[in-house]
């Protein structure tokens, strides 16, 4: 699905990134764990084009990505749900649904994400500045699944949201990865979410991966302090 | 949408508002006004460009003016060749339109946005300004129309039925089709900002890395709506040099591009109504003030001017939108509030 090869990137002349390599297939969940400052936001912007590459190579389901530009990565299929969501405020719940699905086309995937996350349902004509932080993180997350996205990049979901609506996320990506075949990458600070959700965890350490790690390793208490010393 | 409350309903009553007016106001109004209303309507199809790409495109141009005044100069310099006026009209649509495809590629592909792109835009208009007022030699002519430098284009003729050159509007003939255009500026843009492609640049607008990210090449998107609106303006020149039946340099001057960002900012962004009405508004004011002696007319708009960045920067009808709005709901909220106080 994803090939990444020494993956170099950064702002300006910082560099950031020094030499990502991972490889991800259909339906899988990598989790992405680090300290702050370390890559992850920088990584999946990168991924996205919103930040050049300025060494090595993304291959996107066969397709040579590394210099497409942010739209055309969108609509080759790859999805992205940033740090604090950035739904549209003005537009309401269902417009920034349409503006999701506008992108891909055919038959529309608004009845299908309703279906998917309900609370959505009572809430369509609100404007998005309107929503709850968990409902906006919940329309973030449908609007860039009513696109059909292959893989999505989750960036700290979690991220100030309550308990329950944590709980239904993970529960709705699981579905969606075993009858979509839908790959995540999920960069994330919950270790009880990525548990939930990855099948397996690469550590990141000043801008390059240094471990994989399973989930069920980040029971081990060891293995956290060793990797992430929390 | 901040649009969105009125619906399908709110246009086709506007629609019917419109024409209703059009055909009474030539009923109640007197002749010397009636040419003064005349170019306020054509005014006001330029502000709508702008309108269209400032308030929903988020594109600030200082230079729509440009765009106007290649309309004018296009309709006007074929008119003079043709005889016929239907070709010149559609090329003073065409030709601007293009031009602002072209002016856009350049600056949207290079990613050029926000103040940078309103200082070119306005550099842009006063080259034109400057270059067309050196074209006052007799070695200035394209065709047979004499570009006249600084003391343009006289005798620019009128509009007429497609293909028939002796049969030329009259200016109550003017009113009407610059109030249709008005109209149906109006309705089309209404309508297109209620498609995708107008919901693409709404959203565009308000985050434009996100709907990158969603798959929309805001540049291409932006592209395109900096077209239409200078096409649109392109549309005013026309019917403006036919208001003057004279066109000069001076359409292109700062003056010119500055009063229609004046119109926009007093009638409102990110409505089509506010521009209409900000420009029916300030120039009717200083039709006013241009009437009397006692005060400055420029030190009077200017005072307006500030007074309503300062006062009501939303501009005229977004703040009657909400106020309204308010109001509405303001029983609803009363009730609510009764219902807390009782035990």
């Amino acid at each position: 699905m994803i090939e990444v090869k020494n993956l170099h990137s950064g702002y300006g002349r910082i560099p950031i990134l020094h030499g990502i390599n991972f490889t991800m297939k259909p339906g899988e969940v990598v989790g992405i764990l680090g300290h702050n400052g370390m890559g992850k936001t920088t990584l999946l912007r990168t991924l996205v084009g919103q930040i050049k590459t300025t060494q090595g190579r993304i291959e996107f389901d066969g397709r040579d990505v590394t210099f497409a530009s942010s739209s055309e990565r969108a609509r080759a299929g790859i999805g992205y749900v940033p740090q604090g969501r950035d739904i549209f405020p003005l537009l309401s719940v269902v417009e920034n649904l349409k503006m999701g699905e506008i992108m891909r086309g055919g038959e529309s995937a608004i009845p299908e994400m309703l279906g998917h996350f309900p609370v959505l349902k009572d809430l369509l004509e609100r404007p998005g500045r309107g929503l709850s932080g968990g409902q906006q993180q919940i329309l973030a997350l449908a609007r860039c699944l009513a696109g059909r996205p292959k893989l999505i990049l989750l960036d700290e979901p979690t991220e100030g949201i309550q308990p329950s609506i944590v709980d239904l996320i993970a529960e709705k990506l699981g579905e969606l990865k075993v009858t979509l075949g839908l790959g995540i990458i999920l960069v994330e600070q919950d270790i009880r979410f990525i548990r939930q959700l990855a099948d397996r965890v690469l550590i990141i350490q000043k801008g390059a991966f240094v471990a994989e790690i399973s989930p069920d390793q980040l029971y081990d208490r060891e293995t956290v302090d060793a990797h992430l010393g929390i | 949408m901040t649009a969105n409350w009125q619906g399908n309903g709110g246009l086709v009553a506007a629609t019917v508002l419109g024409l209703a007016l059009l055909l009474a106001l030539p009923q109640i109004v007197d002749p010397v006004m009636m040419i003064e209303l005349t170019s306020y309507v054509i005014m006001a199809i330029l502000a709508l460009s702008l309108g269209l790409i400032w308030g929903y495109g988020g594109i600030l141009c200082f230079g729509q003016s440009a765009f106007f005044g290649i309309g004018a100069y296009a309709y006007a310099i074929a008119v003079i060749n043709f005889g016929d006026s239907t070709i010149p009209l559609l090329l003073s649509i065409v030709v601007p339109g293009l031009f602002a495809a072209l002016l856009g590629y350049f600056l949207f592909y290079a990613r050029i946005t926000d103040v940078y792109f309103g200082v070119i835009t306005l550099t842009v208009t006063l080259i034109l300004y400057k270059v067309m007022g050196a074209t006052s030699g007799s070695q200035y002519v394209i065709g047979v129309a004499p570009l006249g430098g600084y003391n343009g284009i006289p005798a620019v003729p009128p509009l007429n039925l497609p293909g028939r050159p002796d049969a030329a509007l009259s200016f109550d003939g003017l009113f009407y089709l610059s109030g249709l255009m008005l109209l149906a500026v109006y309705v089309g843009l209404r309508l297109m900002l209620k498609s995708r492609f107008g919901q693409v640049v709404v959203a565009i607008r308000e985050n434009e890395r996100r709907a990158e990210l969603l798959g929309y090449d805001a540049r291409f998107y932006k592209l395109v709506t900096f077209a239409i609106g200078g096409a649109i303006a392109g549309l005013a020149g026309c019917l403006f040099a036919n208001w003057g039946m004279f066109i000069s340099p001076d359409v292109f001057g700062l003056a010119q591009s500055a009063q229609v960002i004046i119109w926009v900012i007093v009638g409102g962004t990110g409505t089509l109504l506010g521009p209409i009405v900000g420009c029916f508004a300030i120039q009717w004011v200083a039709t006013k003030l241009g009437a009397q002696q006692l005060l400055n007319a420029n030190l009077v708009l200017g005072t307006i001017l500030i007074g309503f960045v300062l006062l009501v920067p939303k501009g005229v009808v977004p703040t009657v939108s909400d106020a309204l709005r308010r109001l509405k709901f303001r029983p609803y909220v009363a009730t609510l509030v009764e219902q807390r106080r009782v035990p």
